[in-house]
């Protein structure tokens, strides 16, 4: 297996940390949070990922023949109900610091300190 | 019993569903009814299993796909006495949350039930589960439901902030673990927890290290320990109070219960060489957690935020008992997580009835006006006791145990750590009780040093002069009570250790969930340990915390005017003040460092130092 997938998606990770701490906008953040989260995916898929192998449905194929690992396929989509919820989540309370403060912006919405 | 073993998830959910499904047709008497009933079950399910599993551990494997050959495919429960008593733990906190809520709200949708109920049907399936990817799941699950906890009647008023740090954060620390979940994965092929912990023997390259990193950093993050530990406080001070009672009475706990599980189900192998190197990683960290806990607890005036604080203390300290990576250690962290759970919900509802009555929890408003709640008070002083770890609370049970096992282990500071931060906290709280229910002090006039002002009003109206209602002074009673119950039950001590024990044995855990044999029971060996050491700590915090109090209600506490005394403490206060900016990106930049240097330092000490 290339090192290439490893490499994107720990590109991934870092590009979206660096666009959360960087961020003026909780939309933009549930965005990145998002990205962070695309790491996963493609670290999921690479991890089940065999080189010729087809996709892990024996119906029309000989017993034994090669097949990618749908276990990491499980976990992906299992991942991704997780993400819509989440996002669903973060927008839903930015949405509502919009309607209350008429601003989405971390640097506006400081009243915890210290 | 192994039919009972999903029952605890499956009710919860269940009623969560039925409620969340017919919202608004469903009067809220009934959805109260329904709730309380739900988790009454689920707790005499949980109790239930506890008791069955302390002959022999009890494996459930879902739709009956048990292992063959020893190579496990199916998902399972892996039911052991902390687990099932964990459990049984967070639906008695969520049973005293349900209780002070029936008149806290002045209106509440059966959303807030629905969300409870999810909330406790993941917290107990965390407890119980043996695969490791339904560890995550059950993870997410859990934050989600305290996510929209805590943002729960957000848009009455006043702070979105609190709610967004406390997911984002959270949720980076999830990512964290699932991408060592996924490493393990890709190492051994297995998702079951006795499957990596065979397979992976004791290998113990910079793969399956560093996946461990990123396994406890994540968990780390949910448990508030520094430096990740900043959302915790932001998110206490927004959520309602019930739901504080369960963040810091058991959600950050649990998070250190599922590092210690994974440690001692899957990393006890690859470790074993290297116990010193993540001993003194952890450590550092539980010191540093205790401290800034501790020290930032006693510069805050508002309550809520106070107790989170403390929380993070607490923590702390139950990172240390982990840390010294004996089935003591863990003993005393399960002892003291009961403890502590327990004295913080009581004090979470005294806050909570505070804010009911005068609408506010900040110390300068409050000053003198709950002179009538006489037993209110009381309680939040025994609450201080608890936390100072005096006897009999169950705190002191625990960090007797954390200590002997310390020392035994030749980490006599541990000692020093428990009284400083026991010393702080429980001044925090004596400081406050003084203030709000004796009228001691100077009456400020003034807004809250460092922390703006934070409206409550969204909540409950406060006004409410007639009287605190039964249901929420009750619950606050029994749980002191039940604090000090705990701690002078006899022989309690003996069978914790038994649990301890079992828990940290991993060779019979693989053996007992994949190839169903029992080796042996545990029989830890008598313990010998002096009370005396750690009676004369705890008397000795409990009497500073006194003195601290009382001086910080004096007239000599340099409120305004300078003292020279004072000083040279300033510079670093004010600097660890400052770092708690409540912004987000500030936040996740110490998140990303931290995770470097721990994962960094555990490199150096084991590749480089050989430790």
């Amino acid at each position: 297996m290339s090192i290439f997938p490893y490499l994107v998606a720990a590109w991934l990770f870092i590009i979206g940390l660096y666009g959360i701490i960087s961020s003026r906008s909780f939309v933009h953040i549930a965005m990145c949070l998002a990205v962070v989260q695309s790491s996963t995916y493609v670290l999921l898929l690479t991890i089940g990922y065999r080189y010729g192998a087809g996709a892990p449905i024996f119906a029309s194929v000989p017993p034994g023949s090669p097949a990618v690992d749908p276990v990491v396929q499980a976990l992906m989509l299992t991942d991704i109900v997780v993400e819509a919820t989440l996002v669903a989540l973060l927008l839903s309370l930015a949405v509502q610091a919009q309607k209350a403060k008429g601003t989405v912006d971390p640097d506006k919405l400081l009243e915890l300190q210290g | 019993m192994n039919y009972l073993a999903p029952l605890p998830v499956a009710i919860p959910l269940g009623v969560a569903a039925v409620l969340a499904g017919f919202n608004k047709r469903v009067p809220r008497r009934v959805a109260d009814v329904l709730s309380l009933l739900t988790t009454v079950a689920a707790g005499a399910i949980a109790l239930r299993l506890m008791v069955e599993s302390r002959s022999s551990p009890i494996v459930y494997w879902f739709g009956g796909w048990v292992p063959r050959h020893g190579i496990a495919i199916g998902i399972s429960f892996a039911i052991d006495p902390i687990g099932a008593g964990m459990a049984a733990f967070v639906c008695l906190l969520v049973l005293a949350a349900f209780t002070f809520s029936l008149r806290y709200f002045d209106s509440v949708g059966t959303i807030f039930h629905a969300l409870m109920l999810g909330f406790l049907a993941a917290m107990c399936g965390y407890c119980l589960t043996g695969d490791l990817f339904n560890l995550f799941v059950f993870f997410e699950l859990m934050s989600a439901a305290a996510f929209a906890l805590c943002g729960y009647k957000i848009e009455d008023g006043s702070s979105q902030q609190g709610a967004l740090n406390f997911a984002i954060t959270n949720t980076i620390g999830a990512f964290l673990v699932l991408t060592g979940i996924a490493m393990l994965y890709s190492r051994t092929g297995a998702l079951n927890m006795a499957q990596i912990g065979r397979s992976l023997g004791r290998q113990d390259d910079a793969m399956v290290i560093f996946a461990f990193v990123l396994i406890f950093c994540g968990f780390y993050v949910k448990a508030a320990v520094f430096p990740f530990h900043f959302w915790l406080a932001d998110a206490h001070a927004v959520a309602p109070t019930p739901v504080c009672i369960l963040f810091s009475g058991v959600m950050v706990e649990l998070a250190v219960y599922g590092v210690a599980r994974v440690y001692w189900a899957i990393m006890a192998g690859p470790f074993a060489a290297h116990r010193p190197a993540l001993m003194g990683v952890l450590l550092t960290m539980g010191t540093l957690t205790a401290l800034v806990g501790a020290v930032m607890c006693f510069g805050q005036k508002h309550i809520k935020r106070l107790l989170a604080f403390s929380t993070i203390s607490h923590v702390g300290l139950l990172i240390i008992a982990f840390a010294l990576l004996s089935p003591d250690g863990l003993t005393g962290a399960a002892e003291y997580t009961i403890g502590h759970g327990l004295v913080k919900a009581a004090l979470f509802i005294v806050a909570g009835i505070l804010l009911y009555r005068s609408g506010s929890v900040d110390q300068s408003q409050l000053h003198g006006q709950a002179r009538d709640l006489r037993w209110t008070g009381v309680v939040f002083f025994c609450g201080g006791l608890g936390l100072a770890g005096m006897p009999p609370f169950a705190t002191f049970l625990g960090e007797h145990s954390i200590e002997t096992a310390a020392i035994r282990q030749g980490q006599w500071w541990v000692t020093i750590i428990f009284f400083l931060a026991g010393m702080l906290t429980a001044a925090a709280v004596f400081r406050v009780a003084g203030h709000v229910f004796l009228g001691r002090g100077p009456k400020e006039d003034g807004a809250t040093e460092g922390a703006k002002d934070i409206k409550e009003d969204r909540e409950t109206r406060g006004g409410n002069n007639d009287g605190i209602p039964a249901t929420m002074f009750v619950p606050a009673l029994l749980l002191v009570l039940l604090a000090i119950a705990v701690g002078v039950i006899p022989h309690l001590h003996r069978q914790m250790r038994v649990a301890g024990f079992t828990m940290a044995d991993q060779h019979s855990y693989v053996a007992r969930v994949l190839d169903g044999t029992q080796i042996g029971d545990a029989h830890p060996a008598r313990e010998s340990g002096s009370w005396a050491g750690s009676l004369a700590r705890s008397l000795g915090a409990t009497g500073a915390a006194l003195a601290l109090a009382a001086f910080a209600l004096s007239s000599k506490w340099p409120q305004r005017k300078k003292r020279p005394y004072a000083i040279p403490l300033r510079g670093p206060l004010y600097a660890l003040r400052a770092i708690h900016t409540g912004h987000i990106g500030d936040y996740v930049v110490f998140l990303t460092f931290g995770v470097a240097v721990v994962g960094l330092s555990l490199l150096l000490l084991i590749r480089v130092f050989g430790i």
